[in-house]
């Protein structure tokens, strides 16, 4: 672990690998839950670092971070959202390809991985799911679209993720779910937050709605 | 039909409601945004008897125009700004009573950028996550003000004249912002750390509420690519693959891949937001 300085009240913390990093955010809401980050505004996961601002001692909290060693993750009560989508996605075939399977088989992958929210980004309610294995990674579209649909279920690196609304985009594009990922007038707001579970199950595609808009 | 509230008239280049921002989201992908000279926001508050937090209106080069549906006690704060009612000249960044029915106008920023427009009992729009604020990079809070938008108004509180002779700082002819290198530094040449804390930049056009981007010499790296996804401060200077620093503001982005070389003070920033376009910059490190 490092624990690098973030300007005058924020502490970055980097860990080996993106299993450490959610590892250690759970173990860093449980002691804010405990009362032991008084002031700390924001926790913030990413991909192998999480990030806490509004640190009152940075300088002190920063000895003490690498002695708070995560406890065993119990599995997350409250279980697994679930995803509908219609695998329909443009860029599924190339994806399969990828992969060396058909299309139909790329969603079965899919749909039979369990996911966990790693962290959120990007846009209110972005999620970056891990949970395929790595042979699965795929890169991002050399050039990305500029208008990317709401509900699109996408790929890219060893993540997967869900645009909650329109916008320029460079994932790769396998699906369509109708599941409203952001809605500031529910509460929560987010259907997927850091450390959720979720599965993607598979809908039949409708006619109409198929790989061709 | 409620008349407490007022009419816009002229919207202006960019006009939006802030309030102290919606911090403590960011895990969920949510900018903090918020007015971003919040010192003048929250002083324009309280010269017209409003909670520090209350939502203002933050006006961009060129002011706005209202007219108000009740006599309204108003404070116009932050760049200093011809202001009247009817064509009448009102003292700028002190309380001042506009009649219902009269034309409020907050003329073009003599000085600096932004504009602070705080009325009494504060602007009701509905709020996002507990704040009213607009922000411009995930367009969550209301949209940038519209010619002939009705903004409804809070009750305004009998608390007056709690400040007499306001400290504005004036708008910076020379933008000095102290530093903390990191967390990314060690992706930085030394000569790069050097030229960052010794080298004038300017103020670029291309700046916004998301950063204040600037010009001048490129920050040479010692390591290429991106990082995997970090969380991203206020304040984060961040250096894209051109090589010039940009300065993250209150609409920033919550997390990002570009290596953030060093962090500007927070106390900082609200001049920031008032450095005009060309408007020499220098960094200087600070503990």
């Amino acid at each position: 672990m490092r624990v690098l300085r973030a300007g005058e009240s924020a502490l970055l913390v980097e860990l080996a690998d993106g299993a450490a990093a959610e590892a250690f955010h759970a173990e860093l809401l449980r002691r804010r839950a405990a009362g032991a980050l008084p002031g700390v505004r924001e926790i913030v996961p990413a991909a192998r670092t999480v990030l806490l601002d509004g640190v009152a001692e940075p300088g002190r909290l920063a000895a003490e971070l690498p002695g708070w060693e995560p406890r065993a993750e119990r599995p997350r009560a409250g279980g697994v959202v679930e995803v509908p989508v219609r695998y329909d996605g443009p860029d599924l075939p190339e994806v399969a390809a990828r992969w060396g399977v058909t299309p139909a088989e790329a969603a079965r992958i899919h749909s039979a991985a369990e996911f966990r929210v790693a962290f959120c980004g990007f846009a209110p309610g972005f999620g970056y799911l891990t949970g395929l294995g790595a042979r699965y990674e795929v890169p991002r579209r050399a050039t990305p679209r500029t208008a990317v649909p709401a509900g699109a279920v996408a790929l890219a690196g060893p993540y997967t993720g869900v645009y909650p609304r329109s916008s320029p985009g460079g994932w790769q594009l396998i699906g369509t779910t109708d599941a409203v990922l952001w809605d500031t007038g529910r509460e929560p707001a987010a259907l997927l937050s850091p450390g959720t579970r979720v599965r993607f199950t598979a809908v039949d595609v409708r006619p109409g709605t198929g790989a061709g808009r | 039909m409620n008349d407490r509230a007022v009419v816009v008239v002229r919207a202006g280049a960019l006009t939006t409601v802030q309030d102290l921002g919606r911090p403590g989201y960011a895990h969920l992908g949510v900018p903090r945004s918020g007015a971003l000279d919040p010192a003048a926001a929250r002083l324009a508050n309280r010269l017209v008897g409003n909670e520090e937090g209350a939502a203002v209106l933050e006006t961009t080069v060129n002011g706005c125009a209202l007219r108000p549906r009740r006599t309204v006690t108003v404070a116009v704060g932050g760049a200093p700004c011809p202001v009247r009612a009817d064509g009448r000249p009102l003292p700028w960044g002190t309380a001042v009573r506009v009649p219902a029915g009269a034309l409020l106008e907050v003329g073009q920023a003599v000085r600096g950028l932004r504009s602070y427009v705080a009325v009494g009992g504060g602007f009701a729009v509905d709020p996002v996550l507990g704040s009213r604020s607009t922000d411009l990079l995930s367009g969550l809070g209301p949209a940038p003000l519209a010619d002939g938008a009705v903004l409804p108004l809070g009750a305004a509180t009998a608390v007056r004249g709690s400040v007499d002779a306001p400290p504005w700082p004036g708008p910076p002819d020379e933008l000095v912002l102290r530093v903390r290198l990191g967390p990314r530094d060690d992706w930085f040449t030394a000569g790069a750390l050097r030229t960052l804390t010794t080298r004038a930049y300017l103020v670029s056009s291309a700046s916004n509420r998301i950063g204040l981007r600037l010009d001048g010499p490129s920050l040479e790296r010692v390591r290429p690519g991106e990082l995997p996804s970090e969380g991203m401060v206020l304040g984060a200077v961040q250096v894209p693959p051109d090589g010039r620093p940009v300065v993250f503001l209150a609409d920033h982005p919550t997390t990002g891949g570009y290596p953030v070389v060093a962090v500007v003070r927070a106390a900082d920033l609200g001049a920031a937001a008032q450095a005009a376009p060309g408007t020499p910059v220098r960094f200087v490190t600070a503990r």
